[in-house]
């Protein structure tokens, strides 16, 4: 589905990316983690088609959709409007699909997204990513600034749509142990660099991973 | 009073040419971020268009049509030559549309000459409450109403309308969900050229118009735009009604020289206000 090779972004002489090698199978879910400024966004919005790679080569296998670190939304816009825009590439106009898998954003159709609470917000992000009818998703930061419920929950509809529907799933996490319940794989990047790679039941039996993702205790 | 009223109404119809170009400037400005100081001139070109079209024997109507879209071709024109290119910053993309109206004299003064040309609208006059109002000012007026309305439909109701919006929401989200922001920035300024071709169109029976009048439209439709902050068409369109209003009484009470003078002077003082206001909420956010 996705498949990066040698990829190096850089902005101006500053290199974000330095020959990253990464694939994301069909149906798959894969976790990447890394800490501030490793390039997770970097390598989200090459993914997207919005930074263009310096060189090396990004193939993506199907409809790609991004939820942005930070939702991104259009604030002067309502729910139903963020939703319907999210339909741009796929044609699709009327999300009730959508309100069928997150039935509360049919409560807020009418509201202006800037004035919803953050995981609100990461609902309509999730959802207007939806409407693109992807078979790729990629989650930048999930769970940044979501209570564990929350985060739970939105979890639990990508795992769903992974199974039901086998959309595969590049996870960008700060939080180790939900990247590792949800993913079978992960790679972990640091300043553009891969450090490691592998099953996330080995992962998190690394104690490096362990003592720097997962505040040193292993689960 | 009966003057009053004539002054009133015909101050609408200068407002509501005045709001046209705002309008233009206020798409543009949301879309793309530019101030585009060839606004002016798109209203120009339809006027020296319909003048010329009219000449040749073309019917009303057709000739208005064909003026205005001659403008929406220059906005497009204009667009591509200010953000066309990748990574312009909007300052940079200022500077352009400054050097596109300087460039349009010189095309204008070959295409027309530098004599101010008119155009015939609506003759007569109609008299409402002791008041004698001219047709054309009503015909004004009207188109003015009209389009606000297909523009405030096309924004809030159409999808493109809304992808327009959302370009001018956020950028970087609408690149997210697949927008190509640059190519709606070419259809604002296209949009833009419409608006000021149609400004142009129903100013020209009224005022003749010449290679420079761009100047006296940019000034008092910026002065409107900046009203409401460059982002808001509706107060904007207040304040262009204020200010056809404001100079018409001042041209009709016997200052007429003045005109122009009042117009920068509202800018200069609505600036400082909202320059006053902006700071004031920054310190309190620091
Ligand atoms: N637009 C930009 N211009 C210049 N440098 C940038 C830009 N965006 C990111 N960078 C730099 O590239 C590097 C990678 O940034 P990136 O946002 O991809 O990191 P990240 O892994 O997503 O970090 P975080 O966990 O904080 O979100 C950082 O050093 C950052 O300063
Ligand atoms: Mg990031």
């Amino acid at each position: 589905m996705i498949e990066v090779q040698d990829l190096v972004v850089s902005y101006g002489t500053a290199t974000a990316l330095d020959h990253l090698t990464l694939t994301v199978g069909e149906g798959e879910m894969v976790a990447l983690l890394g800490p501030n400024g490793a390039g997770k966004s970097t390598l989200a919005n090459t993914l997207a088609g919005i930074i263009a790679p310096a060189s090396g080569t990004v193939r993506i296998g199907g409809r790609l959709a991004l939820i942005p670190e930070g939702r991104q939304l259009f604030p002067d816009l309502s729910v139903a409007d963020n939703l319907a825009l999210g339909g741009w590439r796929s044609g699709l106009r009327d999300p009730s699909s959508v309100y069928e898998l997150l039935p509360r954003l049919a409560e807020l159709a009418g509201r202006r997204a800037g004035v919803l609470s953050g995981g609100e917000q990461q609902m309509v992000a999730f959802g207007r990513a939806m409407m693109s009818r992807p078979e790729v998703l990629v989650v930048d930061e999930l769970s940044l600034g979501l209570a564990p419920g929350v985060t739970a929950d939105l979890a639990a509809h990508l795992a769903e749509l992974n199974r039901s529907q086998g959309l595969a799933v590049l996870l960008i996490e700060q939080n180790a142990r939900l990247a590792f319940e949800l993913c079978s794989r992960a790679y972990v990047l640091e300043s553009g660099r891969l450090v490691t790679e592998g099953a996330c039941a080995e992962l998190a039996d690394d104690p490096r991973v362990a003592a720097a993702y997962l505040g040193g205790a292993v689960t | 009073m009966s003057a009053f009223l004539s002054y009133l109404l015909n101050g609408l119809a200068v407002g509501c040419a005045i709001a046209l170009i705002a309008s233009g400037l206020v798409t543009i400005h949301r879309v793309t971020g530019v101030v585009n100081f060839a606004q002016g001139t798109f209203a120009v070109v339809a006027g020296l268009c319909t003048s010329s079209l009219l000449g040749l024997g073309f019917p009303h109507g057709l000739s208005e049509l064909a003026a205005v879209l001659a403008a929406a071709v220059a906005g497009l024109l204009t667009g591509l030559a200010a953000i066309g290119k990748r990574g312009t910053t909007p300052l940079a993309s200022l500077i352009v549309t400054l050097g596109v109206g300087v460039l349009a004299y010189a095309v204008e003064i070959v295409l027309w000459g530098d004599q101010p040309r008119s155009a015939p609208g609506l003759a007569g006059s109609v008299t409402v409450a002791g008041a004698h109002i001219q047709t054309q000012h009503l015909l004004v007026i009207g188109v003015t109403a009209a389009t606000f309305v297909l523009l405030a439909l096309f924004f809030g109701r159409t999808y493109l309308g809304k992808a327009l919006t959302a370009c001018a929401s956020n950028p970087y989200a609408a690149r997210v969900v697949g927008i190509d922001v640059r190519r709606m920035g070419l259809l604002a300024f296209a949009l833009g050229g419409l608006l000021g071709g149609i400004a142009g169109v129903l100013v020209t029976p009224l005022r003749p118009i010449s290679f420079d009048t761009d100047v006296t439209l940019i000034v008092n439709g910026f002065a409107a735009a900046v009203f409401g902050a460059l982002t808001r068409p509706v107060i904007a369109l207040f304040g262009a009604l204020l200010l056809g209003v404001a100079e018409t009484m001042a041209a009709g009470y016997g200052y007429g020289s003045h005109q122009l003078e009042v117009a920068l002077g509202l800018m200069i003082i609505v600036m400082i206000v909202q320059a006053g206001r902006r700071s004031a909420i920054s310190e309190e956010t620091v």
